[in-house]
């Protein structure tokens, strides 16, 4: 036999309706439901970014912390802005400040940023979810704390030694 | 041995091919440094484990054998092992002396070079303490860069090696037609390799500037987003020759080959075209308008999905050869009988099993899922993540070559393996310890959210924000820890008989060999004209399960996700 005859081999029935298969599930159904997510789904890592410098978005937290602080915890300001309101949210080595008190149900526009180094922003314990931070990039997104609850944050990507500490906390009220 | 000094190559008396001892040498040469390598990052992972499992080591250590494990693993065990696979695919299995051994050898000893600087990089420098996310601006020193750029500039001269090889064997007539399988899926590999080196230049060279002091700012995101257009490329190259080695090992233990090359070599070329655009699911939680969505979905969805394709295609594939082979061999009762009546007692085809099995519905299932634009919430660098890639690059990769290794004892080395025995248990041990320590990362990651690189899960180091885990975390770091633990005593099993077989095994004559190792019907590019290929009906049935696990898993991730806080849009 000739070599490369097996390119006129008919394909078995079996494999043939595998790879149709195959096709379906990997091409069609797993490319589909991202944009069917989109449009009925309601978590979609679809808000906006803004270059931003360091400094400004340090001023643009303080102001925020000043206006709606109502208390401390462990040196960190607890901060509850109104429903509906842009709530802020400051990481770097290693800390995410300040705490936020915010309500179940309301709808918060969130602003978070990294001002020194990559840092994960992962709500966790009880898990939420996971964004990548970049210094330089503010991260503008609509988010809804569903259930009430203590969350606690960790950075989840490697900062340097340290990472280990940088924690945070949202508390979600009724 | 006597015979090769005076012809300089010799036919193995067991698969017919003709082996020149230039390529025997660098095959050897490679295959040695990769289990080194191996070893290093055997012990690094024992610090690793036994930190996340109980604390046992402070954060700073943590950090760096996590920085050993990861380049030694992922990158110096993985590669060494892949020249030696193209030294072997390009030489031996197209019966030509390497086009140039002199080239074979510098590109070993860049490899060991740039192996040896970031290794003594990342154990003389705390700065250095970077494993597989090494980003900007964390700055490492300029010898951890130069040492990655010189491993990279190596591997790269071996794999141009391998493309001259393949071009001598079609001038010189020693290769007619297309090229085996085998080698086709590793031609494969070489060219996924020559892209993601040169795409690893793009993002080292700079940072070797950077680090030096010559370049003021790297931009951390467009250093990222080409960073993995090399860092997970690299391991589409391990996809690519751990498929190629599955067709080689299906051939070897049992006869097998393909249903159908030409649907398998699709497969392969669907690789070529389409897999490296993975890479953009490191990218999915960035801040969008900094990456649109549609760039996220184009490259994550329709594009990046006949790359799975591609994989799926394997799934059916590569237990379909086995299954051919099997039934060829006599053992056509059933659905199952081939499988079951396996040569279990042959570790290769133990390795075999295990590595297409945990590949799969571990390793692959989670790669698409973790990939997935919206899901990637839930996944983005948590243990889930670690979950993957140890169901991908260890329980598949690994177990692949430890299994073809058990080959290239006997056949390249020519000894007897040592404590064969011992060598029966190793894949189980390895496997089932890996696969065990991939099921607890990654519902600990999806769904407790922890952190990878995360050292200090237990106290926090006692800050006032420290919170503890449900107990279940701990219950789940506890199976972690276990399975690591029965998968580093397989990986020091396999180091030892390997270091033991290539000192003390004993030398074997062309007559032991012939008659110990021989294959069962083997001959080049088998069956296709001479008997009829049997249909494979078990592996159908098999790969309709898993298509059920996998659309199951795929919608399950979705409920989950559905169940978190509302973001977005």
């Amino acid at each position: 036999m000739s070599p490369g005859a097996w390119w006129e081999e008919p394909v078995h029935s079996l494999e043939r309706v595998w790879v149709g298969l195959a096709f379906l599930i990997a091409v069609v159904f797993f490319s589909a439901s991202m944009l069917v997510w989109h449009r009925f789904g309601s978590q979609n890592v679809t808000g906006r970014a803004y270059r931003v410098s360091p400094q400004a978005y340090q001023a643009e937290v303080e102001r925020f912390v000043q206006r709606y602080k109502v208390g401390e915890e462990g040196g960190q300001p607890v901060v509850a802005p109104p429903p509906g309101s842009d709530v802020y949210v400051l990481a770097q080595r290693f800390r995410f400040y300040p705490i936020l008190l915010l309500k179940a149900g309301e709808r918060y526009m969130l602003h978070v940023a990294s001002i020194d180094y990559l840092h994960g922003f992962s709500i966790t314990q009880p898990h939420v979810w996971n964004l990548q931070l970049y210094p330089g990039y503010e991260w503008v997104v609509p988010v809804v704390p569903r259930h009430p609850g203590t969350y606690h944050m960790a950075c989840n990507d490697f900062c340097g030694v340290g990472h280990e500490m940088m924690l945070g906390k949202i508390v979600v009220e009724r | 041995m006597a015979g090769f000094a005076e012809t300089e190559s010799r036919v193995c008396p067991v698969t017919g091919f003709r082996v020149h001892q230039a390529a025997e040498d660098l095959v050897k040469a490679n295959a040695v440094a990769a289990v080194v390598a191996l070893l290093l990052g055997g012990v690094a992972a024992v610090v690793v484990l036994f930190t996340r499992w109980m604390g046992a080591f402070p954060p700073e250590a943590f950090y760096q054998y996590l920085a050993l494990h990861a380049w030694n693993m992922l990158i110096f065990w993985i590669i060494f092992f892949e020249i030696a696979l193209l030294h072997f695919a390009g030489s031996i299995m197209l019966n030509t002396r390497p086009a140039s051994p002199a080239a074979g050898w510098m590109a070993f000893g860049l490899m060991a070079l740039g192996a040896l600087m970031v290794n003594r990089a990342v154990l003389t420098n705390p700065l250095n303490h970077l494993s597989f996310q090494p980003y900007p601006p964390l700055r490492g020193t300029p010898d951890f860069y130069l040492g990655t750029i010189l491993f990279a500039v190596g591997a790269l001269v071996g794999v141009g090696l391998f493309f001259a090889t393949v071009y001598k064997a079609y001038r010189e007539g020693n290769h007619q037609g297309p090229l085996p399988l085998v080698v086709f899926g590793a031609f494969v590999a070489a060219v996924l390799a020559v892209g993601t080196l040169l795409v690893g230049a793009l993002a080292f060279v700079p940072a070797l500037l950077w680090s030096a002091g010559l370049l003021v700012h790297l931009d951390p995101f467009l250093w990222k987003l080409v960073y993995w257009g090399f860092a997970h490329p690299s391991q589409q190259i391990n996809l690519a020759a751990t498929v190629a080695v599955w067709y080689l090992l299906a051939q070897l233990t049992v006869g097998g080959y393909t249903p159908s090359e030409k649907v398998s070599r699709a497969a392969f070329v669907l690789y070529l075209v389409a897999i490296n655009l993975g890479s953009a699911h490191h990218l999915q939680t960035e801040p969008s308008g900094a990456l649109s969505v549609g760039w996220k979905w184009i490259n994550t969805g329709y594009l990046m999905h006949l790359a799975v394709l591609g994989s799926m295609i394997h799934a059916f594939a590569v237990p379909g050869s086995v299954e051919v082979g099997q039934r060829l061999r006599g053992y056509t009762r059933g659905r199952f009988e081939w499988l079951v009546r396996g040569p279990w007692h042959n570790p290769a085809f133990t390795s075999l099993v295990l590595s297409v099995a945990l590949f799969g519905f571990l390793g692959g299932i989670t790669g698409v899922i973790a990939g997935t634009e919206q899901l990637n919430l839930k996944w983005h660098n948590t243990t889930g993540i670690m979950g993957h890639f140890h169901g991908t690059v260890v329980a598949g990769t690994t177990l692949a070559f430890m299994g073809i290794t058990w080959y290239v004892l006997p056949l390249i080395f020519r000894r007897r393996v040592v404590g064969e025995r011992w060598a029966r248990w190793q894949p189980w041990l390895f496997g089932v310890g890996v696969g065990l320590l991939v099921l607890a990362y990654t519902q600990l990651g999806v769904r407790y959210g922890l952190p990878r690189k995360q050292p200090d899960v237990f106290r926090f180091r006692g800050l006032p924000l420290a919170f503890p885990w449900p107990d279940e975390v701990y219950r789940l770091l506890a199976v972690a820890g276990v399975g690591g633990l029965l998968a580093l005593l397989g990986g020091a099993v396999f180091v030892v008989l390997v270091v033991a077989t290539i000192l003390f095994g004993k030398r074997l004559t062309d007559e032991e060999l012939r008659r110990q190792y021989a294959l069962p019907s083997f001959g080049g590019n088998p069956g296709h004209g001479v008997t009829e290929t049997p249909a494979v009906p078990g592996t159908f049935a098999l790969c309709l399960l898993f298509a059920a696990f996998f659309v199951l898993t795929y919608l399950g991730n979705y409920w989950n996700l559905s169940r978190s806080w509302p973001i977005g849009g």
